[in-house]
């Protein structure tokens, strides 16, 4: 079904509350790493406010969709999704990175309500979502896994291995996607390391492939639900974004990965959004 | 005595388990006939998962069944279970204190003649070093069958280590294992023989050989290497001198557990017997034992030697 005005308006809007938060957090922390969360911030709206059955109340039910932020560094835009969706107050979020916070540098499981994996060391959220969607369909469950993975993850080995396994053992109760940004601390992709071609690795690997734009939330949306209907395999929706999406001097800017803005450059951010 | 092997004490108690608790699910590493989970994997295949030869997502897939209620055991080799996936055991497992059970297998040099890339003679070290993890080290048969239960009771990551090579066995059905509480198996005043695994046998004897010289020896099973029994090390302690016993590197294992505790509460004389810092090579694994050292002669010198200064 396509998205209402209403519900795109919706998203739009909260998509533009959760860059805020993202520019918000990592000024205030002082250190985090804005641009892939920007990049990944539609995708994650998306999830949270139009696909996943979650309940804030009750962040352990067993009968939630999960979600796996296997790129671990891109922690501001989780947080800011679950406290904007009323997992916790709005105001922990300027505790980001602090001692004793409940959102740590990188997400923890037993600290965050909402959270539903500790990650961070990349390279292991797909497999941990393998886990989930086993224990789905060994339980008889309908609940949804989904997982976020960078495109520069995509060069740790273990990924494939647990690409090869969602395969063999035909979880189509997962999707996987790519925030296919581009760039990674040390430079492009294409000249780190290249993972591409991405698409055809996971075609090679037995996923269902999709091509969306990651700022696009028809095109997000229409993905997930074709990725619910893909029977005997795993989907990958590779979403095409751009780091630091949303802030104009951020934008494509690979400096702008690990790095937090100032107050000066926050309040510019800020204005544009 | 009847010899038997804790990975087949380990296969046995497991299917057994499955039985009984459904949320049990085992997950290997293209070693299933060798981990003995294979005896799972017939009982309960719906309940088994092959990942093939990869570690690092059999370890972090286990986490994520752990989130979902499920009681992973996690089996493979300990070699890579403990070094191969150290960061997952790490990251996906410990740090979120999930409810895996890593039951690793082939442990220590009687693994034989496969040699030094499989002889895991650190994997104490590198378990006992991360937070959340309890380390069981189990010496004989019946003592496996119990840690397996154990661990399943413990809620929160847990380290079985266990052996390839028969053993004999000491325990009968009667013994009690409480994770965490060290048994004392011999009394003596003397000098106090700590053991973990295979060599709590060699201790055993070790203090028969020393009895013939007029040495009563204690002798103290530490199954569990972390927590360690605090409690009974400084019993031991009594005795004026202490020799430890393991099938691992004399670096990071029981031995330096062991010495933690005393050198911090009641400082003694103390040996540790165990692999010198070396690899390991292929052979047989009772040439292996006498090679290395690791054989109940050597703790009865070792005993002697400390009692000499």
């Amino acid at each position: 079904m396509p998205l209402s005005k209403e519900k795109l308006e919706e998203l739009t809007m909260t998509a533009r509350k959760v860059r805020r938060h993202i520019i918000e957090m990592t000024a205030e922390a002082g250190s985090g790493h804005p641009g892939g969360s920007l990049s990944a911030a539609d995708i994650l709206v998306a999830l949270y406010f139009h696909e996943m059955k979650v309940d804030p109340k009750n962040p352990h039910w067993p009968e939630r969709d999960r979600f796996v932020l296997s790129k671990g560094h891109a922690a501001p835009v989780l947080y800011a999704v679950l406290a904007e969706k009323g997992f916790f107050p709005k105001e922990e979020l300027k505790t980001l990175r602090k001692i004793n916070s409940i959102l740590q540098g990188h997400p923890d499981m037993k600290k965050t309500p909402g959270v539903d994996m500790t990650t961070g060391s990349l390279g292991q959220g797909l497999s941990a979502a393998n886990g989930m969607a086993l224990a789905g369909k060994l339980d008889g469950k309908d609940y949804r896994v989904y997982v976020l993975l960078g495109d520069g993850e995509l060069e740790e080995g273990q990924v494939w291995e647990a690409a090869m396994a969602a395969a063999h053992y035909k979880l189509d109760n997962l999707t996987a996607f790519v925030d296919y940004n581009g760039l990674q601390i040390d430079g492009p992709i294409v000249e780190v390391m290249s993972p591409e071609v991405i698409q055809e690795k996971f075609r090679a690997f037995g996923w269902h492939v999709i091509d969306v734009n990651g700022h696009d939330f028809e095109d997000i949306v229409r993905a997930i639900e074709e990725a619910k209907e893909t029977k005997g395999k795993p989907t990958v929706i590779v979403a095409r974004t751009v780091k630091g999406k949303g802030v104009p001097f951020m934008e494509n800017q690979v400096d702008w990965h690990g790095k937090a803005p100032s107050r000066e450059q926050a309040e510019e951010a800020l204005k544009g959004l | 005595m009847p010899k038997t092997a804790t990975r087949d004490a380990y296969g046995k108690a497991l299917a057994e388990l499955g039985e009984e608790i459904k949320d049990i699910v085992v997950l290997d590493a293209d070693l299933s006939k060798s981990t003995k989970t294979s005896v799972f994997a017939k009982k309960f295949p719906e309940r088994f998962f092959n990942m093939g030869i990869a570690e690092q997502n059999l370890m972090a897939t286990a986490a994520g069944l752990a989130t979902c209620g499920k009681i992973p055991f996690a089996s493979t080799f300990a070699v890579f279970a403990t070094g191969r996936a150290f960061d997952q055991v790490r990251n996906s497992i410990c740090y979120p204190k999930l409810n895996v059970k890593i039951a690793a297998t082939h442990a220590g040099i009687t693994v034989g003649e496969d040699g030094a890339t499989h002889q895991s003679i650190e994997d104490l070290a590198l378990m006992r070093a991360l937070p959340n993890m309890t380390v069981i080290c189990p010496a004989d048969e019946v003592e496996t069958r119990k840690a397996v239960r154990a661990a399943v009771e413990i809620k929160g990551p847990v380290y079985l280590r266990l052996g390839r090579h028969p053993v004999e066995t000491i325990f009968d059905e009667s013994y009690e294992f409480v994770p965490g509480k060290g048994v004392i198996l011999r009394e003596g005043k003397d000098v106090a023989l700590i053991a973990t695994g295979v060599m709590v046998a060699e201790a055993l004897r070790a203090a028969e050989l020393l009895a013939k010289d007029g040495i009563e020896a204690m002798v103290v099973n530490i199954h569990t290497i972390k927590p360690i029994d605090e409690e009974i090390i400084l019993k031991a302690a009594e005795c004026g001198a202490i020799v430890t016993a393991e099938e691992h590197s004399i670096i990071g294992g029981l031995g330096s557990a062991v010495a933690e505790v005393l050198v911090e509460k009641k400082p003694v004389p103390m040996k540790r017997i165990g692999v010198r810092d070396v690899f390991g090579q292929s052979g047989k694994p009772e040439e292996l034992m006498k090679e290395y050292g690791l054989t109940a002669d050597d703790i009865a010198g070792a005993a002697k030697s400390l009692l000499k200064r």
